[in-house]
């Protein structure tokens, strides 16, 4: 037992987190009782699709935002402000412009009053350590992308920290760069030269989760809650082509997939059914063009997520969004990693514009309950005239603010792709005059 | 390129004044009415003051255009303070927001000239019998036509800190004052030396018109190019007013020159953009410094004292138990309706001592009658800014697509903009005394004189900022004429053209109380305006008219920029930028 405690860095237990609505009462739930463990010796991954609320999590294990519920514990104490054990490496890089890479990366040492000459050798250590020797005096705006990232692991690394927290650190990278410093950064923690314990690492790239990870804690979406738990066996260096490797990906697509079938059996119903349905900003183009990837050869109908994902060069946050979007308007049903063409569907993707059209218009009306509420109150209305804030504030008594927005805008186009109603933004209304 | 960096208070906020915005009004007015009453009795020493007479000597220029210079100097190193503090102020304390933001918004639209005669007498009786406190008006003078600009740029600054960097200094740990000096004042620093840049242009015209003034019987002259230009204009001496208006120029020239272009050109450097910006903005004072090792290594050590200094931890800087919100949402309820409640009773309180004071000497007729002016001088500004757009735009776009000339004139027009139009106004009394010009019609030019530039070079900018694939796409369909005029360029530089207006438009305001009512020797020229009655009131020392007028000018500029430039800043926000 003893020993057991002693190998555990940190513990998240039942932590809940809801989106803040300016006042308050809070709003929607991020995470809903999510529990967490990270032994010494580990790299885990949190892997889930945006919206998931791993980003949040991130922020609380850092110590950076306090949960609504639950605690986090770093070696037994408490957490309830950033600890300086704990250090971070963002997407975005988050380089100060103005501070050359030497002042980025000693910034850290600086506001922990270490002393001046010791600061500046354990920054050119870290420096050398990342590889980034004779760019000391370079500005963040000169580097590149990979450079830029370089620095903000140096500046995570000099603090000494015993984890190292990275949210999404290779995604605003090219795929070569992001291919590089992954690798580079396994070496580093394989031959054990950093001075970490232990990474927590969020991700929506299931390719990136398996061949970094010793455990992948898959989060499901809206709220978010631990979905499942996959242990990574394989040794590195791993090799994607890897049968193995190859099995891992597949079965982790499975499982996210899975969980809207487990949302489906809890609700009784489809998710998100009502007006209160959250719409993804998705044209009626990217709907068409994935309808007729899945119609087309070599998918006749029927796709396999991950060998779809691959051919549409697109990753998870991007491909389950609209996948999902699709399913809720009856065009597809996704099962056990797989995505099939419905009747409809099929109907739609070998069809011309003006039946896509009609189709597309049918299914709007029978499965998005804001669209036909729009239609509805424009047919009754005199003017047939109606101020989009009507629905916006309607839409408003569901979700935040800016996801009303969001859904409107998407349901606006549409709307318009089928000819259903008018907008007009000058006025801000939407009406069913002008058509044709 | 400019107007990202332009402030503008009401913006983000709802249009229709509020509570707060009328409370702000209140408090603002009652505190000039405070000082009024408080001046009543001080007007005493105010004729002690040693006025030694100046002689239009022009050996003496170059050291009234350092006097001049200095009281700038000292102006905007006073803006500087404010602007830390307030803006700081408001941007981490949201009650303290509250109030601060409609109190700058009010500041920024009340016609602080109309008020040099309260402030004068406010300072003289702080240091009687000393010359230090008309100086100190002065340098109060120009810093309320400078601070309230930059303080908001600094605000709008504080409060768009992108959050990683701020997730960055809290997770390292950064106290309070490590972050304002490592991720807060850097972040803020472009927007606000372009806002001081321009504070400085607009402060140039405020300390002409502020260095002799004369409120009743007394006239004080400082020395300086103002004092210089209101001898000049006593005595009827054309030459000395030429002399003036040299000066000026050079002033300007060597400050932008020796101080502004390597200020411009330092603040690139701390710009959140990971991308090398095309647009280099260069300054030969900056190239030698940087050249010259001897003299990089004088200018190391205060940048190495600074850079010190700012990583130091001070933690009881910004300590955190001064923070609202950490006794629980209780205590901080309490808290707020205590502050709301003062600032009710405050609200009142001011309405209250303002409608006291003018309702003692005034009537209810001179209320209507500084309305009728007031809507007299709107119809001026709005239809000299209509002459002013209809003239100098389509000019502009000429200009702005010609890439070498756009080089060439933007510095003009952005120099122009910073001349005190004021120096220039005694020559347009000389013509319409001698060509015997209606007033009403002329003077009302000298309101535009030099406020036009602003649109000038906004709108060279944005037609200098016209894609170029847009360009191209025109050319390609052949789109000509009218049909080009209107869907082209005229919706691709409407939001450039809103943001010059909107400062031409305020700064004419400003000049209606200098321009309505001239003077040259012994002459008088006067138009019927809201400016001129405030100009008269001030000059017979009719403190209940004064704030009358300026309260009726106050009114209605707000009212102008919320229900008229507002919206279509907003619009052209929404709707005509191009990506």
């Amino acid at each position: 037992m003893l020993d057991v405690e002693s190998k555990t860095l940190l513990e998240v237990n039942n932590v809940c987190q809801s989106y803040s609505n300016g006042d308050d009462t809070p709003g929607a739930l991020v995470l809903d009782h999510v529990s967490l463990r990270l032994d010494q010796n580990e790299i885990v991954g949190l892997l889930g699709r945006s919206g998931c609320g791993k980003s949040s999590l991130l922020r609380i294990v850092a110590g950076l935002a306090h949960p609504a519920a639950g605690d986090v514990n770093y070696r037994g104490a408490a957490v309830s402000g950033p600890i300086s054990n704990v250090a971070m490496v963002f997407q975005s890089f988050a380089l100060f412009p103005w501070l050359s890479v030497l002042d980025n990366v000693e910034l850290g040492l600086k506001a922990r009053k270490v002393p001046a000459a010791e600061a500046r050798k354990r920054a050119l250590a870290a420096i050398d350590l990342i590889g980034l020797d004779g760019f000391e005096s370079a500005y963040p705006k000169e580097l590149s992308g990979g450079m830029r990232q370089r620095v903000g692991f140096a500046r995570a690394l000099v603090v000494q920290p015993d984890i190292l927290l990275m949210d999404e650190p290779f995604s605003a990278l090219d795929v070569l760069t992001a291919e590089t410093l992954r690798t580079d950064l396994l070496d580093l923690w394989v031959e054990g030269r950093m001075p970490i314990k232990s990474i927590l690492m969020v991700t929506h790239n299931i390719e990136e989760a398996v061949l970094m990870c010793d455990r992948i804690v898959i989060l499901s979406s809206n709220p978010g809650r631990i979905a499942a738990e996959i242990k990574v066996g394989l040794q590195h260096p791993r090799n994607r082509l890897d049968p193995a490797f190859r099995q891992l990906v597949d079965q982790i697509y499975a499982t996210m997939t899975q969980r809207t079938e487990t949302d489906k059996g809890r609700d009784g119903k489809l998710p998100g059914i009502g007006i209160g349905m959250a719409l993804p900003r998705i044209s009626t183009n990217t709907f068409a063009g994935m309808m007729e990837e899945i119609a087309a050869p070599p998918y006749e109908g029927k796709a396999d997520i991950p060998a779809l994902a691959d051919s549409l060069h697109m990753e998870v946050d991007d491909l389950f969004p609209i996948a999902e979007t699709l399913q809720l308007l009856r065009f597809v049903e996704i099962a056990e990693g797989d995505i099939a063409l419905t009747a409809a569907g099929k109907r739609f993707a070998d069809a011309d514009t003006d039946t896509r059209k009609s189709v597309f218009r049918d299914h709007l009306m029978t499965y998005v309950p804001i669209a036909a509420r729009i239609k509805q109150v424009l047919d009754e209305r005199p003017s047939h005239k109606a101020p989009a804030s009507r629905f916006r504030e309607e839409l408003e008594d569901y979700m935040g603010e800016d996801q009303a927005k969001i859904a409107l805008a998407t349901v606006t186009n549409w709307g318009r792709y089928a000819e259903v109603f008018a907008y007009d933004e000058t006025s801000q209304m939407f009406s069913i005059e002008d058509l044709h | 390129m400019f107007s990202r960096f332009v402030a503008f208070t009401s913006l983000g906020r709802k249009a229709l004044p509020n509570q707060w915005d009328i409370a702000a009004l209140a408090i603002v007015l009652a505190i000039f009415v405070a000082v009024a009453q408080g001046s009543h009795g001080i007007t005493a020493p105010l004729s002690r003051v040693e006025t030694a007479t100046m002689e239009l000597n022009y050996w003496d220029l170059p050291y009234y255009g350092l006097r001049t210079t200095l009281r700038m100097f000292a102006a905007i190193a006073a803006s500087l303070v404010f602007t830390l503090t307030y803006a700081t102020l408001a941007a981490k304390s949201r009650r303290a927001e509250q109030i601060l933001i409609p109190l700058l918004d009010v500041l920024q639209s009340v016609p602080i000239l109309g008020f040099l005669s309260f402030t004068v007498t406010f300072f003289l009786g702080l240091f009687p019998g000393s010359t230090l406190g008309a100086e100190c008006a002065a340098i109060f003078a120009i810093f309320t036509s400078q601070a309230w600009n930059m303080a908001f740029s600094f605000y709008q600054s504080l409060r768009t800190v992108p959050k990683d960097l701020e997730e960055v200094a809290t997770g390292f740990g950064l106290s309070p004052w490590q972050r304002f000096w490592q991720l807060e004042a850097p972040f803020a620093m472009p927007g606000l030396a372009y806002n001081t840049m321009m504070s400085m242009s607009g402060g140039w015209f405020f300390v002409v018109a502020s260095e002799a003034i004369s409120v009743g019987d007394t006239t004080i002259k400082l020395p300086g190019i103002g004092s210089w230009l209101a001898v000049a204009i006593d005595n009827k001496d054309v030459t000395a007013v030429i002399g003036a208006v040299v000066a000026m120029l050079v002033i300007i020239i060597l400050y932008d020159q020796i101080l502004f272009r390597p200020l411009v050109v330092f603040s690139q450097k701390f710009r959140v953009e990971l991308s090398m910006s095309q647009f280099q903005e260069r300054s030969w004072i900056r190239d030698i410094f940087v050249r010259a090792t001897g003299l990089r290594r004088i200018a190391a050590i205060p940048g190495e004292a600074i850079k010190t200094i700012g990583l130091m931890r001070l933690d009881w800087v910004g300590d955190s138990k001064f923070q609202p919100g950490w006794a629980g949402p209780h205590v901080a309820r309490i808290v707020d309706i205590l502050w709301y409640a003062v600032l009710a009773v405050l609200a009142v309180w001011s309405a209250w001592q303002i409608v006291g004071f003018v309702s003692t000497t005034l009537s209810w007729a001179d209320l209507s009658e500084a309305v009728a002016l007031t809507i007299i001088t709107m119809v001026r500004v709005v239809v000299l800014i209509a002459i002013a757009t209809v003239f100098w735009v389509p000019i502009s776009i000429w200009i702005g697509l010609r890439p070498a000339l756009a080089e060439k004139a933007q510095p003009l027009a952005q120099f122009l903009a910073a001349f005190p139009a004021n120096v220039v106004f005694p020559v347009a009394v000389i013509a319409i005394l001698r060509w015997s010009l209606n007033p009403d019609v002329w003077l009302s030019f000298l309101i535009v004189f030099g406020t036009q530039w602003y649109i000038v070079f906004n709108v060279i900018a944005g037609a200098s900022a016209f894609p170029n694939d847009l360009k191209e796409v025109t050319a390609n369909f052949g789109i000509k004429g009218w049909t080009w005029w209107k869907s082209v360029i005229l919706p691709g530089v409407f939001p450039y053209y809103v943001t010059g207006a909107l400062t031409a438009s305020g700064g004419s305001w400003n000049a209606a109380i200098v321009a309505e009512y001239v003077k040259w020797g012994d002459d008088k020229v006067e138009a019927h305006g809201i400016g001129a009655y405030i100009a008269k009131a001030t000059a017979a020392g009719d403190y209940p008219r004064i704030v009358l007028g300026v309260a009726v000018m106050s009114i209605f500029v707000i009212a102008f920029n919320r229900l008229f430039w507002r919206p279509l800043f907003g619009f052209a926000e929404r709707r005509l930028r191009l990506m």
